[in-house]
């Protein structure tokens, strides 16, 4: 059992190496057979192991594998050693299972790319790197795991990198993730210093012991790695990549958003929740972030036009409210969020991309429209994914976890009323947007003729993944519902229970409530939007809410401010820094090279004679010097 | 007649001059080499009589060498000035500047 461990990372590792040193001669159903073969071989190998470790879970509930050590000096030794544990099984399950769905539609979608094999070595690698991240047993080899991410984001978004724009966006990507990456290392030199190990399970153990509950010290590594983990799960302050990662190809962002990448920092926290735990401070951060990010980046996401815009910012939100319910201390909340959120979001990126296929590339909400009776596939299970996104009570997975938090945002240890009362409005807001994005695109008149429509190969993953948006969520029911905690059960084998305060509400009102602003969100989008568009007219007129729907729509000007704050300093920096005294000397010495050359190169004229007088006039001076000298 | 060898240098260094002024003045690449050769010849000359005035066979056998050497230099420099002459259809060395500095031509173009 533990043998097999290393086969989940080490077969996408394969297949990248494979495509990436032969790609170019193979056909290109050969590339499509190892790239999405990897991945789902890696998948079917998750779900056996997963299987032994429910039925008979092994002492100290983790599976361990040693390959090799890595690095080892003094008092300092990290290993490539996986360890799979609850947590492990159900971030390696998401990152396989669906990143196998993903790249089996994949084969379909890319089937007119050149660049077929590149596609899918950076895909392979991008799985295999978040694989290395969620399996790794010490922090060094998950931060491997966490650059390579970033690295394949990079190549992804930038996968058509012949227009501009997507290089800027996958330069964005990587400069800005890397602000956070920055955080998390100087975090873990601070661990280091103070435990002296990067060992996970030792961390685990040392910490409570180590640190006094609420020290600076622990503060500053668990806000640090926070901010490691806002950098890549494009949380407030540093989320302005993700809304431009969308140049990169749809299952790309399928993949960004859903399997891998956006879910690092989400992982992170939970991982080292024992050192977020020591840290009010930190966890307060934490919940706050979360808060904060799920309104702002929902509000930006009902103004976007382009379809993919639209679910990247609500990716943003989706993941602020997972770090919302870690931040309350509601660990299995936030995982199981995560769990659900992966399904669905993977299933919107994936019609999305149909759709923008069909459409002959076409990403505007409002040029597209009356799609529902001509693409019924993609039509129905968009709804259920967008169900799912809006939490429609009891139908849809995304209502069994988003409930939840809501419900611990209040109740839970660190929760308070103030926080709830931010993700119910987000709630609100998401359930508006998906409805608007969902009348848009499939009601209506149609305004541009569709084209190809998708294959099999792209229906397929689509139906599978719209399954399990709606069944995903009956897992793990409300305590006072049906008695059914498979989820919590099995995460908690890892992290700790959520601890509940004295004297909240009974949870029966949060559902109620949640489940009317839910509907209500549903039914103010389809007022403003079928119904009665009048209204909307009449906003558009007045100039208020115009100037509130452009700050919106260019989310909440971070970019501008960033640019004004940032960048244009620096380039003014660089600007009057362009010729400093430093240069002076480096300039000197070409400027004086270049005027001795022209002096000298006037000697070289091609007359005989005046060589002939040269060489004279050198005997004459070295004879002279002989003679007088 | 009793051997005067400063009258014999003064004549090589007639000779050397008369090369010399042949090598600057004249055009033709036939002529320059000729000029050589009298140039060497009075170096030659140079050498003989500084053997003779100091009785060693030296200078007689420095002139031998020069000799050799003047030989193959005119073979080489004779089928050098057949391949001018065949590829630029002159001799005259104010045309032949091929080798000349042409930053400026190339900078122009």
């Amino acid at each position: 059992m533990n043998n097999l461990l290393a086969l989940i990372p080490a077969l996408p590792l394969a297949g990248f190496l494979i495509l990436s040193l032969t790609g170019r001669h193979l056909p290109k159903s050969i590339i499509a057979g190892i790239g999405a073969g990897s991945v789902s071989a890696a998948a079917l190998i998750t779900i056996f192991i997963g299987m032994q470790f429910l039925q008979s879970p092994p002492t100290g509930n983790a599976y361990t594998q040693t390959l090799w050590q890595w690095m080892q000096t003094e008092n300092f030794s990290a290993g490539i050693d996986l360890r799979m544990d609850a947590l492990t099984l159900v971030f390696v399950f998401i990152i396989t299972f669906v990143g196998a769905l993903i790249h089996i539609y994949s084969t379909a979608f890319m089937r007119h790319d050149r660049d077929y094999a590149r596609f899918f070595a950076s895909m392979n690698l991008f799985v295999c790197s978040m694989l290395l991240l969620v399996m790794a047993d010490n922090l060094v080899l998950m931060y491997l795991g966490w650059e390579g991410v970033g690295l394949c984001s990079f190549l992804l978004i930038g996968f058509w990198y012949e227009t501009p724009a997507n290089v800027a966006a996958a330069n964005k990507a990587f400069y800005i993730t890397r602000i956070g990456d920055t955080a998390m290392a100087i975090g873990l030199f601070l661990l280091f210093r103070e435990l002296g190990t990067l060992n996970i399970p030792e961390i685990m153990t040392q910490a409570p012991a180590h640190f006094q509950p609420g020290a600076s010290n622990v503060t500053w590594i668990a806000l640090l790695l926070l901010a490691g983990g806002m950098g890549k799960s494009a949380q407030l302050p540093l989320q302005t990549w993700l809304p431009d990662a969308m140049a990169g190809p749809s299952p790309v962002s399928a993949l960004i958003h859903a399997a891998t990448m956006v879910t690092a920092g989400v992982y992170l926290i939970a991982r080292m929740h024992v050192v977020f735990q020591l840290s009010p401070v930190a966890m307060a951060a934490t919940a706050a972030i979360g808060a904060i990010t799920l309104f702002v980046a929902g509000c930006s996401a009902m103004a976007q036009t382009d379809i993919k815009r639209i679910l990247a910012y609500s990716t943003i939100s989706q993941i602020g409210y997972m770090f919302l319910a870690l931040g309350v201390g509601a660990w299995s909340a936030g995982i199981f969020h995560f769990f659900t959120h992966a399904f669905f979001k993977a299933l919107l990126f994936l019609a999305a991309g149909a759709v923008i296929e069909s459409l002959h590339h076409e990403h505007n909400i409002f040029r597209m429209g009356g799609l529902k009776d001509r693409m019924p596939v993609v039509f129905w299970t968009f709804l259920a994914g967008a169900a799912a996104l809006a939490a429609l009570p009891l139908i849809s997975a995304g209502f069994y976890s988003k409930d939840q938090i809501l419900w611990y945002a209040w109740s839970a240890q660190n929760g308070n009323p103030m926080l709830w009362l931010v993700a119910i409005a987000g709630a609100l807001i998401t359930a508006f947007y998906t409805t608007r994005l969902m009348i848009v695109v499939f009601w209506g008149d149609m305004k541009t003729h569709i084209g190809e429509r998708p294959g099999k190969a792209m229906t397929i993953p689509l139906m599978i993944l719209a399954v399990l948006s709606i069944v995903a969520g009956f897992i793990e029911w409300p305590h006072n519902l049906v008695h059914l905690s498979l989820f919590s059960d099995l995460v908690q084998r890892y992290l700790p229970e959520t601890l509940l305060q004295e004297g909240h509400p009974p949870e029966i009102i949060f559902q109620l409530v949640a489940a009317a602003v839910t509907l209500l969100g549903v039914y103010a989008g389809y007022v403003l939007y079928y119904k009665n568009t009048s209204i909307l007219e009449q906003w558009k007129a007045s100039p208020a809410m115009l100037s509130l729907r452009n700050f919106f729509y260019k989310g909440w000007g971070f970019d501008d401010l960033y640019d004004t704050v940032f960048v244009r300093p620096f380039y003014f920096l660089t600007r009057i820094n362009k010729s400093d005294v430093f240069d002076l000397l480096n300039k000197g010495i070409a400027t004086t090279s270049q005027r001795l050359n022209e002096w000298f190169s006037f000697s070289q004229n091609g007359s005989l004679r005046w060589y002939v007088v040269g060489v004279l006039i050198g005997i004459i001076f070295v004879l002279g010097l002989q003679i007088w000298g | 007649m009793p051997f005067n060898p400063q009258a014999v240098l003064i004549v090589a260094a007639i000779l050397f001059v008369l090369g010399l002024v042949g090598v600057l003045t004249r055009k033709n690449i036939i002529f320059i080499l000729v000029s050589v050769e009298i140039m060497l010849n009075a170096a030659g000359l140079a050498f003989v009589a500084a053997g003779a005035r100091w009785g060693q066979p030296d200078g007689q056998v420095m002139f031998l060498f020069i000799l050799a050497m003047a030989a193959s230099e005119v073979s080489v420099g004779l089928a050098l000035v057949m391949q001018t002459h065949r590829q630029h259809k002159t001799l005259d060395v104010q045309e032949l500047r091929e080798l000349r500095d042409k930053t400026e031509e190339y900078s122009s173009i």
